[in-house]
């Protein structure tokens, strides 16, 4: 019991001290900012009215749930993906289409918290087919298509509490993984005391295989292991390309004010998860299955309605049951939270949120410590191998809370330093750092062009930062969170942009532009519309009543929507507006909205078929417009719906064009 | 220092932008060419991919003729009447007033018919509204005046 309490008061009074240092930074003045002349800054990132920048960046929404999209290096804004929340600017997860994309087997869940993109690889370099993102509140994971820059899949993950080690890539896009970073009961709806935590709960790392040519999805198993909580992961590549590594922190197994009693251990780990053996293992039947509820939805062929697939069942891998190794614990200091590996796959580097070192890790050292047998203990049958046999440096005087590291291909690795907010540069041969600049404020992520690849390109380095403090003019007391633009392409880190962004962009990806904008469609081809309320003779265009659903199959064009004119709704109907848009022009776009609907407007591409649900609940007569600013005549494009009482017997009539 | 600095950039601006205004100006100076000198053919046949005259036999294609009509029904008919003016003009008869050439043309760049070409100009004054480019391929063009030819033949 004293034990407990002069732990606990060890825990507080660090906790202070950290708390001590954050006020001081956060009060401190910010100081002299290093950047280049402004006007050298300015030319470096300006790209003339007209012109199109280097790269795509794709910076996480955080907790709005969705993925903006930026140039770099100018910062334009070019848009928002929405993924994990519905938007009601674009009718997602409003429309028909759309909603089933939020179906999990907790029901239907319109908002999550969207951390980490990642695009999909080829050979350990960054393709530009698609990029993925993973939802930490209710675990799962999107792939959004960079071709109509759009959320094209949903898969749940089930068994897991906060899917936060995610959504990483293998080298050629063979998985993309997910982790637990709440441990909880694996067995699901488990209903047990919160502190049989030691006995009962466990971690799930998920594997899931994306099918090379379509990108779908498949869970393919989960490894069950000790009740850590996975911060995060990254694939190796390279020599490594067959290995994932995940961070754990609570080692401790600490299921109450973490903030202390997960601090405590020197060393937690990091979990070297031979992927390659672990498939070998599933596929010669190693495997159990256990239960596992979840939702897999997707799209199939060009257009029409997201399917939802209820499963159950998943694949698992028991750490605990297999006798052949094929995961592995590297010590790591202390509570580490970033696990990057370098673009030669030899170094893992560790971010110990509360080290006062980067470990850095070396891969061929560990392949050695395996065969040499340098392992220290066993937990639940998983090896913890010798830090000293695996450790290649450690990083001294990194700043106060190291966490993410990415690498420029020159010999050069940059970590983010929450707590000190700052960026270091070090040397990966003498694991020494060469320079250091500050971050405004508190940084979480950063990203190098191409830094997390096999070839960075390292032109650009973006901070991703948790507040704005004074950096623009004030928005109150919650503002946007910042990013920050350093040029990386001299020995010293120079400041060029700093602007507020959109939601918390937790992390980012740039790609460089040329591998994207030749695929982006302008258009989806009308002759390819198999969406199955589809309007592809506009002749068809059609008013059908089965009892009290009542579908509307409409065509729009500048500047009229056909039929414009409908009578014979009746209260208590359920009303779907199928709208084609008729255009085959890149950008024409038209939308729906009509009054009293109580969902948003639906916006509608070229050639595409969006589908608005309304039921109305009051006799009269109700407008409907266009909601895109189409053509000149766009204040013209509008319709009237006439609604009568639900005995009514008004019969249905559409027309258009006809006074 | 600072003052080289400006004037760098500004040279470099001055620059791009000499640069940026001559492409301007060499595009606008060849649509003023343009508008002032169309060709015989353009003028007769409208501006755009077909620059001369297409052969038509005398024999309706039935192939041709059921592909032009699927593309005219799916994209054309949102604006277009065969009898009587809608949002464009009426299409039943628009081979007794233009050439098969002048039709595809229109369908296939709509945008600089109505900008450079003086019946273009014209219809635009009249219809106040530039028909949309419907990612129409030359050959559909191509049915489509098909099925136009037939339509007339019939009705």
């Amino acid at each position: 019991m004293t034990q407990i309490k002069s732990n606990k008061l060890r825990g507080i009074l660090l906790g202070a001290g950290f708390v001590a240092i954050a006020a001081f930074v956060f009060t401190g003045c910010p100081g002299q900012q290093r950047m280049l002349d402004t006007g050298d800054a300015a030319q470096k990132v300006y790209v003339a009215p007209g012109e199109h920048d280097e790269y795509y960046a794709f910076f996480s929404g955080g907790y709005s749930g969705q993925l903006s999209v930026w140039g770099l290096p100018s910062a334009r804004f070019l848009k928002v993906i929405p993924v994990f929340s519905q938007d009601p600017e674009t009718g997602y997860g409003y429309s028909e289409e759309t909603k089933p994309l939020f179906n999990t087997s907790y029901g239907f869940i319109p908002w999550d918290d969207s951390h980490h993109p990642h695009i999909s690889q080829t050979d350990g370099d960054a393709d530009g087919r698609w990029i993925f993102i993973n939802a930490n509140n209710t675990p799962r994971i999107a792939r959004i298509d960079l071709v109509t820059f759009e959320t094209k899949e949903i898969l749940e993950l089930p068994n897991t509490g906060g899917n936060h080690a995610s959504s990483f890539v293998t080298s050629n896009t063979e998985y993309v993984i997910g982790g637990t970073r709440f441990s909880i009961p694996y067995e699901q709806d488990l209903d047990v005391p919160i502190d049989s935590y030691s006995d009962e709960f466990r971690g799930a790392l998920s594997f899931i295989k994306v099918d090379e040519n379509s990108g779908k999805m498949d869970l393919e198993f989960q490894i069950v292991v000790p009740p850590y909580n996975y911060d995060l992961g990254r694939a190796g590549k390279g020599p490594s390309a067959d290995w994932v590594f995940f961070t754990t922190y609570n080692t401790e197994e600490a299921h109450t004010m973490l903030e202390v009693n997960a601090s405590r251990n020197d060393k937690d780990f990091i979990a070297a998860v031979n992927w390659r053996k672990a498939a070998e293992l599933v596929a010669n039947g190693h495997g159990q299955t256990a239960p596992g509820e979840y939702y897999h939805n997707y799209y199939e062929g060009n257009q029409g309605y997201a399917i939802s697939e209820q499963k159950n069942g998943v694949t698992i891998l028991d750490t605990r049951e297999i006798d052949e190794d094929f995961i592995y614990y590297l010590p790591t200091p202390k509570s580490p939270h970033g696990v990057d590996v370098d673009p030669t796959g030899e170094y893992i580097v560790g971010g110990g949120k509360l080290a006062t070192v980067i470990p850095v890790h070396s891969f061929s050292r560990m392949l050695q410590a395996i065969e040499d047998g340098a392992v220290v203990e066993r937990i639940d049958g998983i090896p913890v191998l010798d830090y000293d046999a695996t450790i290649a440096g450690e990083v001294e005087n990194p700043g106060l809370g190291p966490l993410h590291t990415e690498f420029d291909g020159r010999g050069y690795a940059y970590t983010s330093v929450y707590i000190s907010s700052e960026i270091v540069k070090w040397s990966l041969e003498t694991f020494e750092v060469v320079d250091r600049i500050d971050a405004y404020y508190s940084i979480g992520h950063l990203m190098i062009t191409g830094g997390d690849t096999k070839n960075p390109d390292a032109r650009y380095m973006v901070g991703l930062t948790k507040t704005a403090k004074d950096r623009y003019l004030p928005t109150g007391p919650k503002q946007n969170h910042p990013a920050q633009l350093y040029d990386i392409s001299n020995d010293r880190m120079e400041l060029l942009l700093d602007f507020p962004t959109i939601g918390e962009p937790h992390y980012a990806q740039a790609i460089r532009a040329d591998l994207i904008k030749d695929n982006v469609a302008q258009i989806y081809e009308m002759e390819d519309n198999d969406h199955p309320h589809a309007l592809t003779r506009i002749a068809d265009n059609r008013v059908e009543r089965d009892g009290n659903v009542v579908r509307v199959f409409m065509g729009s064009t500048r500047s009229h929507f056909r039929p414009d004119n409908i009578e014979g709704i009746r209260v208590g109907d359920t009303v779907y507006f199928h709208l084609t848009n008729l255009e085959q022009e890149w950008d024409v776009v038209h939308g729906i909205a009509i009054k009293g609907a109580q969902n948003s407007e639906i916006l509608v591409a070229p050639g595409q078929t969006k589908t608005m649900k309304w039921e109305p609940n009051r006799t009269g007569i109700y407008p409907f417009y266009c909601t895109a600013f189409c053509s000149a005549l766009h204040q013209e494009m509008q319709g009237y719906v006439r609604v009568s009482a639900a005995d009514s017997d008004v019969p249905l009539t559409w027309r258009t064009g006809t006074n | 220092m600072k003052l080289i600095t400006t004037i760098s950039i500004s040279i470099v601006l001055l620059l791009t932008i000499q640069a940026c205004g001559d492409d301007e100006t060499t595009d606008r100076r060849a649509d003023v060419q343009q508008e002032e000198g169309l060709t015989d053919f353009e003028l007769e046949h409208g501006i755009g991919p077909i620059t001369e005259r297409i052969e038509i036999d005398e024999e309706i294609d039935q192939e041709l003729l059921t592909k032009g009509r699927d593309i005219y029904e799916m994209k054309c008919e949102m604006c277009h009447n065969m009898e009587g003016r809608m949002v464009g003009p009426e299409l039943g008869n628009v081979l007794d007033r233009r050439s098969p050439e002048f039709v595809m043309n229109f369908i296939l760049n709509p945008g600089r018919m109505a900008q450079d070409h003086p019946e273009g100009q014209k219809m635009l004054r009249e219809y106040m509204t530039v028909m949309p480019f419907q990612n129409v391929k030359e050959d559909e063009a191509r049915a489509i005046v098909e099925y136009l030819r037939y339509y007339a033949e019939h009705n």
